[in-house]
């Protein structure tokens, strides 16, 4: 087990190191930030004191080996363009991101898996056929036009909702949270429902199918037989072994979900990573979006290791095979 | 189905808590398309930034609502001698900390300007001594005579020498070390409005100070500004009631905010003049079919690419409105600029024809165009519309509209035959567009965006001249006597300057400045 998990962890380190790796050689292309540091009067001379004063003009060799010695200490300097620490921008950031996308996770959950169920149970009839077609849409509309749809129809069309922002935010510690107040919740319920959208289809696709797949094993045949109320079959027995895949995917979905929420943190000016990183790509502030991609990188890596770990847990068998292997 | 019913009342909840979410009639709720980046009004020389931070921070000198000078932090100033210029400071203001406004400070600020890290060197450059005669007059000597430095102080802001010495804050951000400034995150000036909470790029609450000096016309006692980013939802967030003020409105979207029931745009003409520019330098060009000569070396072929641009299409078209087409490098406001001046060649494609037979390209040329994507309104459109009207004197243009990350620094390098720029004079004067655009190329800065290095001695003389020149009416004969040379010869294609355009409730009442600066302290809410 400990040889495992040390084994996943150099994994971890090496996918990191070329996640890291590639963005370096990216951030050539995305321009020069010198540019907009100076503005439109500053002289040449000026222009390139700036590029050796940030290391722009050592080669690429050189500029990433600088990070990777910064970044294993944590540290990932200041921002070009906002002239504060790129760990205080992310720390300022994360929270607002990861509420977002657990909050759409649950959203998600809570509304994918009945009607997964559903749509299993009564297949072929009316309203399952209406869940199925509304999934496709789902899955199909790109997010971003769901969003302005949803500002719309319940921000500018029915004033229901705030069409942008976060609300008010209580502190607890160094954690700004939203899920605190009335306000907050006002704020999170329109760009939730847009990043939940693609996973409740998903979820309830998926729910659906297992759960078509679980009614047609022979122990449902065998409880069927021994008189147990459809109730208990479909929801004690058949949705209990439907969920452990769910379950695997949500996990690494979580990590879609926050890495993916750029989108709909632009559309709705959501304070979260996401709209940190876009604005960092539009004026080439190169620290931070190398620290972002790194920490996306080190989220899925870490959801993904937990998400082996269960596996190791929940399925007795991986666990005989390890034993015996060794 | 528990988990909906669930959701349902949450919904039902959060629309009952609408009525509440309303601010009250003295909040401003303004929204930009960006934040200003730091607090600290030397790191960056960039307008929203300055705009924003100009609420808290003033100059020695402000300007009016026409964008004239009046008397800001200084009363009076004046030229003793050509290189000297003196201030004589206002009395009794105090910072918002309380500590008082002396020449100290004056001489703080200014030097601070030229620390590392300042963005606002090229504002002080020239300074050779800043002198205090005593707590509330000062001196400044420069290098050579510099006749408009009473302009050029406008946007340099003072700050508070003893609260940057406590705060940690003498120097702007140092990017090098890493250390990060407490002037970037809190503020202590001496303006209208002081900070009372800051979250960058989130929210930043300001609220009226108490004790300023001056006279506030409007009635805003508190402004909260948003940045959002998106333009629709920048116009969603305005249309719904949640923000008072927003800019820009896309100018598409101009149309459906005017017809809003609360909400309506106030357009004005901004400063900025979009141009293109060519290449004429070079005897060859980098990105043509003409092979071993330069055609942009030719007068005609440059006045046939002028005549053949149907500047009123694309207003109409593109801009739908929102521009005005120019002749001239810079726009009204700024200092130099003369109406009877402004007369383009006109639109006139059998003349441009004519003028590229005569110059020997009666059947065209191929040339690329660079062209920014994300920088000036609709600035590749305005470039596409370019294209299909060179099109017609047989001319193909190979568009390149990229990303202004990538867009400037090739420019910069001159890696271009034919582009697009816009330019404000930071000065708010004709010698600022003269030199950065139109002066003969050199490597100490003279020219620096004159990417196609047009060069004319006679206009280069007069541009030194002008710097020089203290008296007001023989240098507005200079700057005409420049601009009509540099027309002459065609040395740029000018298109137009572009309207600001606002979209803001019917309850609120502004001034929008031509420089896109906006003043708290001028804006009313109607109750």
């Amino acid at each position: 087990m400990p040889a495992f998990i040390l084994r996943r962890l150099l994994q971890a380190v090496i996918v990191m190191m070329v996640v890291a790796l590639i963005a370096f050689m990216l951030f050539q292309y995305v321009g020069d930030p010198v540019v907009f540091l100076l503005g439109q009067d500053a002289s040449p001379q000026q222009i390139a004191q700036m590029r050796s004063d940030l290391g722009l003009d050592r080669p690429f060799v050189v500029q990433f080996w600088h990070f990777l010695v910064n970044a294993v200490q944590g540290e990932f300097g200041l921002s070009l363009r906002q002239g504060a620490k790129v760990s205080r921008l992310i720390a300022e950031r994360f929270p607002a991101t990861l509420e977002l996308a657990l909050v759409a996770a649950f959203m998600a959950l809570l509304i994918g898996i009945p009607m997964g169920v559903y749509a299993a149970l009564r297949r072929g009839s009316f309203g399952s056929q209406i869940f199925m077609t509304v999934s496709l849409l789902g899955v199909s509309l790109p997010t971003f036009l769901i969003g302005i749809l949803l500002i719309l129809v319940f921000a500018v069309g029915l004033g229901w909702f705030p069409s942008f922002g976060r609300g008010e935010t209580v502190r607890i510690g160094w954690w700004q949270t939203g899920l605190l107040s009335a306000k907050g919740w006002h704020h999170i319920v329109l760009p939730a429902i847009t990043l939940a959208i693609f996973q409740l289809t998903l979820i309830m696709r998926l729910v659906r199918a297992e759960m078509l797949e679980v009614l047609r094993t022979d122990y449902i045949k065998f409880a069927r037989a021994r008189g147990l109320s459809n109730r208990v079959i479909h929801f004690g027995h058949a949705l209990k072994n439907t969920l452990v895949p769910v379950m695997t995917i949500t996990g690494l979905q979580l990590g879609g979900l926050i890495a993916f929420a750029i989108i709909t943190e632009t559309v709705f000016q959501w304070p979260g990573m996401g709209l940190l990183f876009i604005q960092a790509v539009t004026f080439a502030d190169i620290p931070v979006m190398a620290a972002y991609l790194c920490l996306i990188a080190l989220i899925f890596v870490v959801i993904n290791l937990v998400v082996d770990l269960l596996y190791f847990v929940v399925d007795p068998r991986l666990r005989i095979d390890n034993a015996s292997g060794h | 189905m528990r988990f909906k019913k669930n959701l349902l009342s949450a919904l039902v909840l959060c629309a009952l808590s609408t009525a509440s979410w309303l601010a009250s009639a003295q909040t401003l709720r303004v929204a930009n398309q960006g934040d200003s980046l730091s607090m600290d009004p030397h790191s960056l020389n960039e307008s929203l930034q300055l705009s924003v931070t100009g609420n808290v921070y003033e100059g020695l000198v402000a300007r009016n609502k026409d964008l004239s000078l009046a008397p800001g932090l200084a009363t009076a100033w004046k030229q003793t001698a050509p290189t000297v210029w003196r201030f004589e400071l206002r009395k009794g203001v105090q910072f918002h900390d309380g500590t008082p406004f002396t020449a100290d400070d004056v001489l703080f600020s200014l030097a601070r300007t030229q620390a590392d890290g300042s963005d606002m060197k090229s504002y002080t450059n020239d300074f050779k001594e800043v002198r205090k005669i005593n707590d509330y007059t000062v001196e400044i000597e420069t290098k050579t005579p510099f006749p408009i430095l009473p302009d050029v102080l406008s946007l340099v802001y003072m700050m508070s020498k003893k609260w940057c010495e406590t705060n940690q804050a003498v120097k702007p951000v140092d990017r090098r070390k890493g250390v990060e400034n407490a002037a970037s995150f809190r503020t202590n000036g001496t303006g209208p409005y002081r900070v009372r909470e800051r979250q960058p790029n989130v929210r930043t609450t300001f609220v009226r100070h108490g004790s300023y000096w001056g006279k506030v016309e409007g009635n805003v006692q508190e402004v909260v500004f948003t940045p959002i980013g998106n333009d629709s939802t920048r116009v969603a967030a305005l249309l719904s009631g949640e923000i008072d003020v927003m800019e820009p409105v896309p100018v598409q979207d101009i149309d459906r905010v005017n017809a809003g029931t609360n909400t309506r745009v106030q357009t004005g003409a901004e400063l900025r003049t979009i141009f293109l520019g060519m290449d004429q330098k070079r005897d060859e060009l980098l990105y043509s079919s003409v092979k071993g000569k330069n055609p942009f070396k030719d007068k005609r072929v440059r006045q046939a690419f002028y005549q053949a641009i149907d500047i009123d299409g694309i207003k109409r078209t593109v801009m739908r409105g929102a521009s005005n087409p120019t002749a001239l490098m810079i726009g009204p406001g700024i200092n130099g600029f003369q109406a009877d001046q402004n007369k383009r060649l006109p639109y006139d494609l059998e003349a441009a024809k004519k003028l590229m037979a005569e110059a020997g390209y009666p059947t065209g040329f191929e040339v690329t165009m660079n062209c920014p994507n994300d920088r000036y309104v609709n600035d590749s459109r305005i470039c596409q519309a370019v294209a299909a009207n060179l099109s017609r004197i047989n001319v193909k243009i190979n568009l390149q509209a990229e990303t202004k990350g990538t867009y400037f620094p090739k420019i910069l390098r001159r890696d271009t035959s034919f582009y697009l720029l816009g330019w404000t004079p930071s000065t708010y004067d004709a010698h600022n567009a003269l030199n950065a655009l139109m002066a003969c190329v050199d490597d100490k800065g003279t020219g620096q965006f004159n990417l196609g290095a047009y060069c004319n001695p006679k206009v280069d003389e007069l541009t030194k001249k002008i710097q020089a020149e203290t008296d007001k009416t023989a240098r507005g004969a200079m700057i005409k006597e420049a601009f009509e040379l540099h027309a002459n010869d065609i040395g740029h294609l000018p298109l137009h300057q572009q309207a600001l355009a606002w979209g803001m409730s019917k309850k609120v009442d502004l001034v929008q400045l031509a420089d896109n600066f906006m003043p708290f302290k001028w804006v009313s809410i109607k109750k």
